[in-house]
C-alpha cells in the first residue's frame, strides 16, 4: 500500500520536473521605434562624478533640445552592483534602460546574454568614426558586429618613484630584465619598500609580462578560441611575473593576495618604489604621500626601446536590444561618445578618449596623459572576445594560476597547463 | 485505510498556518533551487538570450567530475568537524566555568559573550582579520612576529577563521548548556562530590549524560551551522584564499552560481549540500534512538 503510494508521488514529481522548466525572460529585440518620449540612460557612478555629471547633463540639454517632446533620464549606478543590475535589466525588459554604459570586458557576454543591440550600420555610417583606434573598436566588436561605441579607454605603465632612484643613482629600466634587477637593488637598499610592487591577484598587470615574451591568452577568430596560456612562449612570462614575488622585492606572503588596487595603494602610501598603475590611477596617487615624487614610464618590452603591450580596458556605451526608440538611442549614444563629449570628458575626469586624434590633442595640454598615450599606440592586446571570457575572468582562472606558482603549489608547467583546460573547457561550453 | 482509525483533520487545522509559512518559505524554493540544477541554467538562458534545455543529471555529473569539488567538500568536513568539536569543548567548559565563578566574573562572562554572540559576522570577521594584520595588527606585535602573514597559508588561514567561528559560535553553546546545568537538581551533584568524583569525572558520568538532550540539539546546530559556514571564509580569506585553497562548499557554491552566473551548476552544489546535512541530522538521531534514547 505503501510501496506504490510513494512511486506515484515520484513518478508525479519527475513528470513535473520534466514538464515545467525554470522561468526565463523572452528578451526578443523590440520592433518599435517611436521617436518621442523618454530614454533611460544608465551611467557608472565613478568615485567623485560630479564633473562626468556636467559634461552629461550638456549633451543631454543639446539632445532635449534637437529632439523635441523627448526627455532623457539619466541614473547613475554604483560600479559594485553593476553586474546585478545588468543582469537584471536583461531579465526584465520592462525595467531595463535604453542606452548603457558597460566595461569593454562584458561586450562579448552581454550579446551572448541577447541584451546589446547590433549597431554595425550606424557605427559604419557615422563619420567620426574613421579615428577610432583600432584596439578601441575591437573593444565593441563580437563575430564581425558592432555592439556600442567606445566610450574611453584605460591603460597601465609604470609609477616609479624619482626621489628613491635619485638617492640610489638608479637608471629607468629599460628592459623587462632591467626592471626586475632594478626591483631587488632598491628593496636592497630601502627593505621597508618593496622594490616593484606586483599582486598575485592583478590579472592585468600580468598579463603585460606574458604579452611581452610573446605570449598570448588564446588564440583564435570569431567563435572558437583555444587557450595559449600553457604555450612556452606565455610561460616564459608566467615566470618572470611570478619571479617577482619573493623576499628580495615583493614577498609572496604578501603579495599573492593583492588586487590591482592594493599595489596602487601601497605605492600612494610610499611603500613601493615601482608600482603598475593606469592612468586612472593618476588621481589616487596624486592624493597620496609620493605627490611630486614620481614619475611614469611605459612598462618596458623585453628588448631595450620596446614597450609591453598593455591591456586595453575602458568602458563603451551601447543600446540595449529591448529598447522601443532604436533610431533615439543610438543617436543618444554617439552624442555621449562624440570626439566633442570625449574631449570634454578628459578634462573632467581624465578618461583617455578612444579616438586617436583627440587622444593626441589631449596629450599635449596635459603631460601626465603622454606615457599612457605612448604605450597605446605602441599596440595594445584586448581579452578573447568570447562569451566564455566573463566567466573565465570571474571564476578566477588567471589569478588562480599566478598565485599557484607564487605560493609554491605548481610550477609554471602545470599551474599554465590546468589554466589552459580551465580555458578550454569554458569555451567549449560557452561557444 | 480501515474504517476503524478515523482521519482526524482538526490536527491539520491546527498546523495548517505553520505548514503554509513553511510550505511558501522552504518547500518551495527548495523545490525551485531542485528543478533549476536539472537544467542548463546561466545568464544567457535567464535572460532569454539561449533556450533553457532539460540536462537531466548532467550538472551532477560535471560537479562529481570535478575534481576541485572533492577537494572542497573534503576541506569542508574537515573544517566544520574542527568547528563543532573547538565550539563544544569551549561552549561546555565557560558553562561549567560559569556555575564555578561568583556573580561579577559570571556576569563579565556572560557579557563578554553576549557581545560576540551579538556582533554580526561580517563584523567580526573584519575585526579579526585586523587583529592578525601583517602590517597593523596588535596581535603579531604582541607575539613578535613581525610582519607574518596569516592568510597566507592553508592552515594557518583556516586556523585564523576557526577561531572567528568558535568566537562567535560559542556563546550559544555555552548559554545553552548553563541552563541545563542549572536545571539539574543539586542533589545529584552534592551526592557526585560526597563520593569524591573530581570535576572530570562529574561532567563525564553525570552532567553530560543528563545533558544528553541538550548537546544533541546544539551538536546538531553546530553541524548545520560550521557546515554551511560562509561569511568568515568569504570576508577573512578574501573569497577562498590564495588560489582558492580556503574555499568551503558554500562559498564554492556562491563563487559557481553568483560570480560566474551559473546558477545551475550552484543549484546541484547547493541539493548536494541539503542532501548531505539531512543525512547527517537523520543519521544522528537514529544513532541516538537505537541506543535507547528518547529525545
Amino acid at each position: 500500500m505503501k510501496l506504490p503510494s510513494r512511486l506515484a508521488a515520484l513518478l508525479a514529481a519527475a513528470a513535473v520536473i520534466t514538464a515545467c522548466a525554470p522561468q526565463t525572460s523572452s528578451n526578443s529585440s523590440s520592433d518599435k521605434d517611436e521617436k518621442t518620449g523618454t530614454l533611460r540612460v544608465w551611467l557608472f557612478q565613478e568615485v567623485g562624478n560630479k564633473p562626468k555629471e556636467k559634461v552629461v547633463d550638456s549633451v543631454v540639454t543639446a539632445f532635449e533640445k534637437d529632439h523635441e517632446g523627448t526627455k532623457v533620464d539619466i541614473e547613475y549606478i554604483p560600479i559594485e552592483t553593476r553586474a546585478q543590475r545588468v543582469k537584471a535589466a536583461f531579465n526584465d525588459p520592462k525595467s531595463a534602460p535604453d542606452v548603457m554604459e558597460y566595461g569593454n570586458t562584458d561586450t562579448a557576454g552581454y550579446v551572448k546574454d541577447g541584451g546589446l543591440l547590433d549597431v554595425t550600420k550606424e557605427f559604419g555610417a557615422w563619420s567620426e568614426t574613421k579615428d577610432t583606434d583600432p584596439t578601441a573598436r575591437q573593444s565593441v566588436t563580437v563575430d564581425g558586429k558592432i555592439y556600442g561605441a567606445p566610450f574611453y579607454v584605460g591603460v597601465r605603465a609604470l609609477y616609479y618613484r624619482t626621489d628613491v632612484f635619485e638617492e640610489l643613482g638608479l637608471e629607468v629600466p629599460k628592459t623587462m630584465d632591467e626592471l626586475a634587477a632594478t626591483a631587488r637593488k632598491i628593496r636592497a637598499a630601502e627593505p621597508e619598500l618593496y622594490g616593484l610592487v606586483v599582486g598575485g591577484a592583478y590579472t592585468y598587470g600580468a598579463m603585460p609580462f606574458v604579452w611581452a615574451n610573446g605570449g598570448e591568452i588564446a588564440e583564435g577568430k570569431g567563435g572558437s578560441y583555444a587557450s595559449a596560456i600553457d604555450s612556452a612562449a606565455a610561460q616564459k612570462g608566467i615566470k618572470a611575473y611570478t619571479s617577482l614575488f619573493s623576499d628580495d622585492n615583493c614577498p609572496a606572503a604578501k603579495c599573492a593576495g593583492m588586487g590591482g588596487n592594493d599595489t596602487v595603494t601601497a605605492f600612494a602610501a610610499g611603500k613601493a618604489g615601482m608600482a603598475i598603475g593606469g592612468d586612472f590611477s593618476h588621481t589616487a596617487v596624486e592624493a597620496g604621500k609620493v605627490k611630486g615624487k614620481y614619475a611614469v614610464v611605459p612598462l618596458p618590452g623585453v628588448r631595450a626601446g620596446s614597450v609591453a603591450p598593455a591591456f586595453a580596458g575602458g568602458n563603451n556605451i551601447g543600446v540595449l536590444k529591448s529598447t522601443s526608440h532604436r533610431t533615439l538611442a543610438v543617436e543618444l549614444m554617439e552624442q555621449l561618445t562624440s570626439k566633442k563629449t570625449q574631449a570634454s570628458m578628459f578634462e573632467a575626469m581624465g578618461f583617455l578618449p578612444t579616438f586617436s586624434d583627440v587622444r593626441q590633442q589631449v596629450a599635449a595640454k596635459e603631460p601626465y596623459v603622454e606615457p599612457f598615450a605612448q604605450t597605446l599606440s605602441a599596440g595594445t592586446k584586448f581579452v578573447p572576445a568570447s562569451p566564455a571570457w566573463a566567466q573565465i575572468d570571474s571564476s578566477l582562472v588567471l589569478p588562480t594560476m599566478f598565485q599557484e606558482v607564487i605560493s609554491g603549489k605548481k610550477d609554471v608547467a602545470a599551474a599554465s597547463a590546468d589554466a589552459a583546460k580551465k580555458m578550454n573547457d569554458a569555451f567549449a561550453s560557452m561557444g | 485505510m480501515s474504517p476503524r482509525t478515523k482521519p482526524s483533520w482538526t490536527p491539520w487545522l491546527y498546523l495548517a498556518p505553520a505548514l503554509v509559512v513553511l510550505g511558501g518559505l522552504l518547500a518551495y524554493p527548495i523545490y525551485q533551487l531542485g528543478l533549476i540544477s536539472f537544467f542548463q541554467y546561466t545568464q544567457a538562458q535567464v535572460s532569454g538570450g539561449e533556450p533553457t534545455s532539460f540536462q537531466g543529471l548532467g550538472n551532477y555529473a560535471e560537479l562529481f567530475g570535478d575534481d576541485q569539488f572533492w577537494q572542497v567538500l573534503g576541506a569542508t568536513v574537515v573544517f566544520a568537524a574542527a568547528c563543532v568539536v573547538s565550539t563544544l569543548a569551549v561552549g561546555c567548559a565557560l558553562a561549567v566555568l560559569l556555575t564555578r565563578v561568583r556573580a561579577v566574573p559570571r556576569l563579565a562572562l556572560m557579557l563578554a559573550a553576549l557581545g560576540a554572540w551579538a556582533t554580526p559576522a561580517i563584523t567580526g570577521s573584519t575585526v579579526w582579520l585586523f587583529l592578525f594584520d601583517p602590517d597593523f595588527g596588535p596581535v603579531n606585535r604582541v607575539l613578535g612576529l613581525g610582519d607574518h602573514s596569516w592568510t597566507y597559508g592553508r592552515f594557518s588561514a583556516f586556523f585564523l577563521v576557526l577561531l572567528e567561528v568558535v568566537w562567535c559560535s560559542f556563546p550559544f553553546v555555552m548559554v545553552t548548556v548553563y541552563a541545563g546545568i542549572r536545571a539539574v537538581p543539586a542533589e545529584v551533584l552534592e551526592a557526585a562530590e560526597l563520593d569524591g568524583a573530581s570535576q572530570w569525572r562529574v561532567w563525564r558520568s553525570v552532567l553530560a549524560p543528563m545533558l544528553r538532550p541538550i548537546l544533541v540539539v546544539v551538536t546538531i546546530q553546530s553541524v548545520i551551522w560550521d557546515f554551511k559556514v560562509f561569511t568568515q571564509i568569504y570576508v577573512m580569506t578574501n573569497g577562498g584564499g590564495i588560489a582558492g585553497q580556503n574555499l568551503v562548499l558554500n562559498v564554492y557554491a556562491y563563487q559557481k552560481a553568483f560570480a560566474s552566473s551559473q546558477y545551475s551548476l550552484g543549484s546541484a552544489i547547493g541539493v548536494v549540500m541539503l542532501l548531505i546535512l539531512l543525512a547527517v541530522t537523520l543519521g544522528y538521531l537514529r544513532l541516538l534512538r537505537r541506543q535507547g534514547e528518547e529525545l
